[in-house]
């Protein structure tokens, strides 16, 4: 197994807006880690299976519909009751700031809005997941 | 060396390379740069025939252009007092947002519905809901715009049987129905079904409407939401006007001839701050369109050929730092819509980077409108820009773009298959990721994200949608079920499904089950059954 960085990306709910995820998966993998796409309209369910299947070190979850307070903390339980404590869970989207300390608590570690750049996002990454080596 | 060089005006920067559509710049146009143009022929005057100046002789000397805000929130109720807000504030058009569920085909109760029932728009599940979104407007008097796709025959069915119910005959009717699924599969992503029977329900309603809605615009062909996944100003230009061209085909291939359906065609564009690149680019629109329209398709009626448009400024210009600059770059975009001459405009609220707009933002948005109509005097001349040797380069020079990328499109079999190659979403996907780097890299500025940045809260009030909403919708649909005729339901959703297996117009079997009170999920599900679900590959 490689040392390289796993992360899943995934778009929960009905949004469509996918732009922002697109280019956060491209610019991960120029930046060397191993980006699998999920896509949209993805269950929460379906998350946590491909958390398991694909065995990602980072679950990056993006919603711009206004959903993601249900959306979000249903997928970090469904995530805990698989025991999958040590997944990285970081967000991104429009997320009004009043309900990042709850997400947070919910057990995301960073949400990224808009205008983050990827360097940023990657950093976060790097020293959350101590380099990514599993 | 520096004598020569004061001589020749020194520059602030070392290279100025293109615009943000990647056209190179020049420090000074003149005469030459628009030699290739033959004034006489592309610069007829406004209201004639390529129409590049506008698609009136008077422009907005006539008439202005309408200003239609997109709202739509939670539930019926909240929304139809927003609308009447707007309206008592000089708004002269409805446009309709739907919630997600509405328009991917499922009921508010349905599990995938979870979390998204009222947040990007109203929730309509029944005609139910329908008919009290509209209590107290009389449909016979307003125009509305609703932004739905792949469930249009269904809500469009809803909004006929509304207004029936209202003592409204459906050809009074003022109004537009998006149903342009090819850009759901390009950018959007609000589909259901596979392509094939998508086309066939779009051009379903383009035919009934041409026959029983005369006044409605049976078709809006976006390119707004290609440019804000991503894509340049002539790829916007291109890839609309290429699933323009595979519209026009499909009803022409039904039989149907040019000129007694492409007048009610309208299309959707997107406004950047790039003022003038944006300008020339729906001056190149109309002339690109006219000549397409006459020359490839023999229309023979001038209606058939001006290319009439909405256009909403760029959501992804928003940023969510230092909020009240998006003021700002609204109002160049607006500019840029008014300048370029559209027929209807949505201007975005400063605080959409961070949330669903709040009713002060939304107020800033339609007086920003409001200044440009009455204030600017950009107003009372058409075409200002007419003659500018920039813009006029800036014209041919997008032209020519979007015709290389027309006859690509046209070598690989029209867009339905380029899309199906998913060629046209890896052009967009690759300027979208290009643009980002350059941000990145502080090449491309946005003011307050990369440079004059601050560490300051935003500080704006934002706009909350509660979830106890969903309970509410739900319980709504619990009691509607429990009321209605159950056997006429059933009755009505498997006429719909051999409708939709035969060659049968879809639309008046939609007006029956909306009237019996089927849901619009179970109508949806109905249509599943008979075409299938279509799932895309994703192309990064």
């Amino acid at each position: 197994m490689s040392n390289k960085i796993r992360v899943l990306v995934a778009k929960p709910g009905l949004d469509g807006h996918d732009r922002g995820a697109k280019v956060v998966v491209r610019g991960l993998r120029d930046l060397g880690m191993e980006v699998i796409y999920l896509g949209l309209r993805v269950t929460p369910e379906q998350i946590v299976e491909a958390t398991i299947q694909e065995d990602v070190n980072v679950v990056g979850l993006s919603c711009l519909s206004g959903a993601h307070m249900s959306l979000f903390p249903k997928t970090m339980e469904l995530l805990r009751a698989k025991g999958l404590k040590d997944v990285l869970v970081v967000a991104g989207g429009i997320i009004p700031e009043k309900d990042i300390p709850k997400l947070k608590e919910a057990g995301i570690a960073e949400v990224f809005g808009p205008g983050t750049p990827i360097d940023t996002i990657a950093k976060v990454i790097t020293t959350k997941t101590g380099g990514g080596a599993k | 060396m520096a004598e020569k060089k004061a001589e020749q005006g020194s520059e602030r920067k070392p290279e100025f390379k293109t615009t943000v559509g990647g056209i190179p710049i020049k420090r000074v146009y003149g005469p030459a740069d628009c030699a290739a143009a033959d004034a006489a022929k592309d610069l007829a005057a406004p209201g004639e025939y390529p129409f590049t100046r506008n698609i009136m002789p008077s422009g907005y000397r006539g008439r202005l252009w309408t200003m239609r805000q997109y709202a739509g929130f939670a539930t019926v109720e909240e929304t139809n007092e927003r609308f009447k807000y707007l309206y008592k504030n000089g708004q002269t058009g409805f446009s309709v947002a739907f919630h997600l569920p509405t328009q991917e085909g499922y009921d508010s109760d349905h599990p995938l519905s979870a979390g998204e029932v009222g947040k990007c728009g109203v929730a309509i599940d029944s005609l139910q809901d329908m008919e009290r979104l509209w209590e107290g407007i009389p449909l016979g008097d307003v125009s509305t715009s609703m932004t739905i796709n792949a469930t249009a025959p269904v809500v469009l069915a809803m909004y006929i049987a509304a207004a029936e119910k209202q003592g409204v005959e459906r050809k009074k009717l003022n109004g537009t129905v998006q149903n342009d699924i090819l850009k759901e599969y390009i950018a959007r992503n609000t589909y259901i079904f596979g392509p094939a029977p998508s086309m066939r329900l779009v051009t379903d309603i383009c035919s009934f409407c041409a026959q029983e809605l005369p006044q409605w615009n049976s078709i809006s062909i976006s390119g707004y939401h290609m440019r804000e996944a991503g894509a340049t100003a002539a790829q916007e230009a291109a890839f609309t006007l290429a699933n323009g061209i595979a519209y026009v085909q499909a009803m022409i291939d039904r039989g149907m001839e040019v000129d007694s359906f492409a007048p009610r065609f309208s299309f959707f564009f997107a406004a950047y701050t790039n003022v003038l690149e944006e300008a020339a680019k729906y001056r190149a629109l109309r002339r690109i369109w006219a000549r397409v329209m006459k020359e490839r398709f023999g229309a023979k009626n001038p209606r058939s050929m001006m290319l009439r448009y909405h256009v909403q400024t760029d959501g992804f210009a928003l940023t969510a730092q230092q909020p009240l600059n998006n003021i700002v770059r609204v109002t160049l975009q607006a500019l840029a819509a008014v300048l370029g001459g559209c027929q209807s405009l949505h201007t975005n609220s400063f605080d959409e980077a961070l949330s669903l707009p709040s009713e002060q933002a939304v107020q800033v948005a339609l007086r920003t409108q409001q200044i440009i109509a009455e204030e600017s005097g950009c107003a009372d001349v058409v075409d200002p820009l007419g003659g500018s040797y920039y813009v006029e380069s800036l014209t041919g020079e997008i032209e020519k773009r979007v015709h290389a990328y027309l006859d690509e499109i046209d070598r690989m079999g029209g867009s339905l298959k380029a899309i199906e190659k998913g060629y046209i979403q890896q052009e967009i996907a690759n300027s979208a990721y290009e643009y980002q780097k350059a941000v990145d890299a502080g090449e491309q500025v946005i003011v307050g994200v990369n440079k004059y940045t601050t560490e300051e809260p935003h500080g704006a009030e934002l706009l909350h949608v509660g979830e106890e909403l969903e309970a509410k919708q739900m319980e709504r649909l619990r009691k509607l079920r429990a009321a209605r005729d159950g056997q006429r339901v059933t009755q009505v959703l498997t006429k719909v499904r051999s409708v939709a297996q035969s060659s049968e117009n879809i639309m008046p079997v939609m007006i029956e089950a909306v009237e019996a009170y089927a849901t619009l999920g179970e109508i949806s599900d109905a249509l599943r059954q008979a075409f299938g679900e279509y799932r895309e590959r994703n192309v990064v």
